[in-house]
């Protein structure tokens, strides 16, 4: 996938890159209510700077909703959401954007009209210099500026391998390289903190694993929160994991600390062995085998 | 059209099937990052590019109006309103996904401003006028704006077809000083001594008021579709189209919704005050009947048929408005039908031309030729590679 999966990163330890992030994401006793449906309770994490943190969960834990309240999509009714010692939750998506919050969306929520390059360009929003009078007169001001949003688009595509794509519109294009279309949108910004929305969901084993390098690389330049259900991908790429079930949390700690948990197994099982008689069986299985 | 959405099995059938964004703003979607590996016989640098083609459509307008008669100078006049009208709004609902039908009442707005200011003793220069009739319709345009940023679909039709229907009616109430159902009419403004002289040098012919704001009204055409252009192939236009294609992906992506949406309203509304100012001078009245739902939908019609979010589906669109069906009423005479029943079947055969365009072609004119040429590039470039 590129120069940024070349070297295999030890799947993200501890950042030792040049430009390590500094900026922490704290979310503290975040609850959010629908109506009378509690759909978080009390759940706090934090995604350290430089880590990949995974949150999991069986389907319906509250994980996207815990996601769509750190980009600003869904409003928390209590907690504290705090990044670079400035709260959040009052504040919406596109300003987050501008705080160098990036994510992805669970399908590729590509912009249908736009070449590939454009999608990217209007990832680099944040960068643009030249405002609406001079694009008004075209000034060169404005030309400039577009060189080099379309030159820092280019450049992420060329990350992601997909550069050839670029004259493209990205209905014609196969599902895999849309998604990585839209994850060079989310790079393009260079964020700080990125939020990655089911990344794997649709891909192959091969092109999982290129993923799994590339969060591993990224997590140098970045934090990454990570929402996925593909276990083995997530125990792979992940520095800590907080786990989910019915909007509370579980368990958190270490890919390791979360595989031994029986909460956690116990979480995952119950909600897969429904149909299936033998519960003691399953139970003795370990948690890097289970989906979500 | 859905096989063009169907995400192909690899880069090189998705190129022999057909590499087109979605149909119905097919024409608006001329990228802004072309220069890129565009063609390189226009200079790459965007004023540059948009001058020389100003100067070329200036140069090809001067020759239409000098080698046609008075009679068709005038109705260039009426085609330059309607484009210019129909330019802001193919902006507002092309590229920017939001629908309009109260862009003839934010005409009223540019028309009564020109029609009042003009008839003062000592009036200003036509320029001002213009300027004044822009910012006042840019202010209401920002008003609607507002309202319009927070609603979707069938409500914000809704929400401006009340602007519409509702708008003209204050020159019914303020009658004393907006005229009620007669309405104002427009003083000419003199046409200055440089103009005749040009014009004889040019063509020998002396000028007349027609001419001369047949002139006015292609210069204002010009510059607004200059500035459009512009807007279009800069960021601005990108983000209008992204917020237009998928607001959740363009929230993220830092773009403040609200905001987008509105500034594209104020640019709409202030091409609509323009054409309103332009129809004041080539009508010379400004009455409420000017102004009501249908030349709303005519506008519509006019941006709709030409291809949404091309400029010039919107000069075609208006074209065709006005010259359409004044060919078929000719047509129809010709066929030996007195002036009334050719004025009615004309306006049947009108309709059906409409509906056969939708039917047929529902990325309008440039949109469909666009989608066309496309897939012959894509089918070209499929053939001539060896994978």
């Amino acid at each position: 996938m590129g120069p940024l999966a070349q070297p295999p990163d030890s799947s993200g330890s501890t950042p030792h890159q040049d430009r390590s992030p500094t900026a922490r994401l704290e979310m503290t006793g975040i609850s959010v209510a629908f109506g009378g449906v509690k759909a978080l309770t009390d759940v706090s994490l934090t995604v350290e700077p430089g880590q990949v943190h995974g949150l999991i969960g069986p389907n319906g834990a509250g994980k996207t909703t815990m996601f769509n309240v750190a980009c600003g999509l869904v409003r928390a009714t209590e907690g504290r959401i705090v990044w670079r010692g400035q709260e959040l939750r009052r504040l919406r998506p596109a300003q987050l954007a501008g705080l160098g919050i990036a994510r992805t969306l669970q399908g590729v929520g590509l912009f249908p009209g736009l070449t590939v390059l454009e999608n990217v360009m209007v990832g680099a929003h944040r960068h643009a210099r030249a405002g609406f009078f001079s694009a008004l007169f075209a000034v060169p001001t404005s030309d400039a500026d577009e060189a080099r949003l379309r030159e820092r688009a280019v450049a992420a595509l060329g990350e992601l391998d997909a550069e050839g794509y670029a004259a493209r519109y990205p209905g014609s294009l196969p599902y895999p390289v849309q998604k990585r279309v839209a994850l060079a949108r989310a790079l393009v910004s260079e964020p700080e903190l990125l939020l990655l929305d089911e990344p794997a969901s649709g891909l192959s084993e091969d092109e999982m694993r290129e993923l799994g390098d590339l969060i591993g690389h990224l997590s140098g330049r970045m934090s990454v929160l990570l929402v996925e259900h593909h276990m083995d991908l997530v125990m792979r790429v992940c520095d800590h994991i907080t786990v989910l079930d019915s909007g509370k949390q579980i368990a958190a700690g270490t890919p390791q600390q979360v595989q031994n948990d029986p909460a956690v197994t116990e979480a995952y099982l119950g909600d897969a062995v429904d149909d299936t008689t033998d519960v003691s069986e399953l139970a003795g299985t370990d948690g890097g085998t289970h989906r979500g | 059209m859905s096989d063009l959405q169907t995400p192909a099995s690899s880069p090189t059938a998705g190129a022999a099937t057909s590499d087109a964004p979605s149909t119905a703003t097919a024409a608006s979607n001329a990228s802004s990052a072309q220069a890129a590996g565009g063609r390189t016989f226009l200079p790459r640098n965007t004023l540059l590019r948009h001058l020389l083609v100003l100067v070329l459509c200036a140069v090809g307008a001067v020759v239409l109006l000098e080698t046609t008669d008075l009679g068709f100078n005038a109705q260039v006049g009426y085609v330059a309103f309607y484009a210019i009208a129909a330019g802001g709004l193919t902006v507002l609902t092309g590229l920017n996904g939001q629908i309009s039908l109260g862009h003839g009442a934010l005409m009223a707005v540019g028309a009564y401003t020109t029609a009042l200011l003009l008839d003062a003793e000592e009036p200003l220069p036509l320029v001002v006028v213009f300027l004044a009739a822009v910012a006042l319709t840019s202010l209401v345009g920002a008003i609607v704006g507002v309202a319009a940023a927070r609603l979707h679909g069938p409500y914000l039709a809704g929400a401006t077809l009340a602007l519409a229907v509702g708008l003209p009616g204050l020159a019914l109430y303020y009658r004393s000083f907006l005229g009620g159902e007669q309405g104002l009419t427009v003083s000419s403004p003199d046409r200055p001594e440089w103009f005749t002289d040009v014009i004889r040098s040019l063509s020998g012919g002396s000028p007349s008021g027609v001419k001369w704001i047949a002139y006015i009204s292609v210069a204002c055409l010009l510059i607004t579709y200059f500035l459009l252009a512009n807007l279009m192939r800069s960021r601005v236009g990108r983000t209008w189209r992204a917020v237009r294609d998928q607001e959740v992906a363009a929230e993220l992506a830092g773009i403040d919704l609200g905001r987008w949406r509105v500034l594209a309203f104020v640019v709409s509304a202030a091409a609509a005050g323009l054409a309103g100012a332009v129809l004041a001078l080539v009508v010379r009245l400004t009455a409420p009947t000017g102004f009501t739902i249908v030349l709303s939908l005519s506008l519509l019609t006019a941006i709709v048929i030409g291809g949404l979010g091309s400029l010039l589906g919107a000069l075609i669109g208006a074209a065709l408005l006005v010259f359409l069906p004044r060919v078929l009423r000719d047509a129809g005479e010709s066929l030996d039908m007195d002036a009334a029943q050719a004025a009615e079947i004309s306006y049947v055969v009108y309709g059906v031309i409409l509906v056969l365009v939708m039917l047929f072609a529902p990325a309008g004119l440039v949109g469909s030729i666009r989608l066309a040429w496309m897939k012959q590039r894509a089918r070209r470039a499929a053939g001539g590679t060896t994978r």
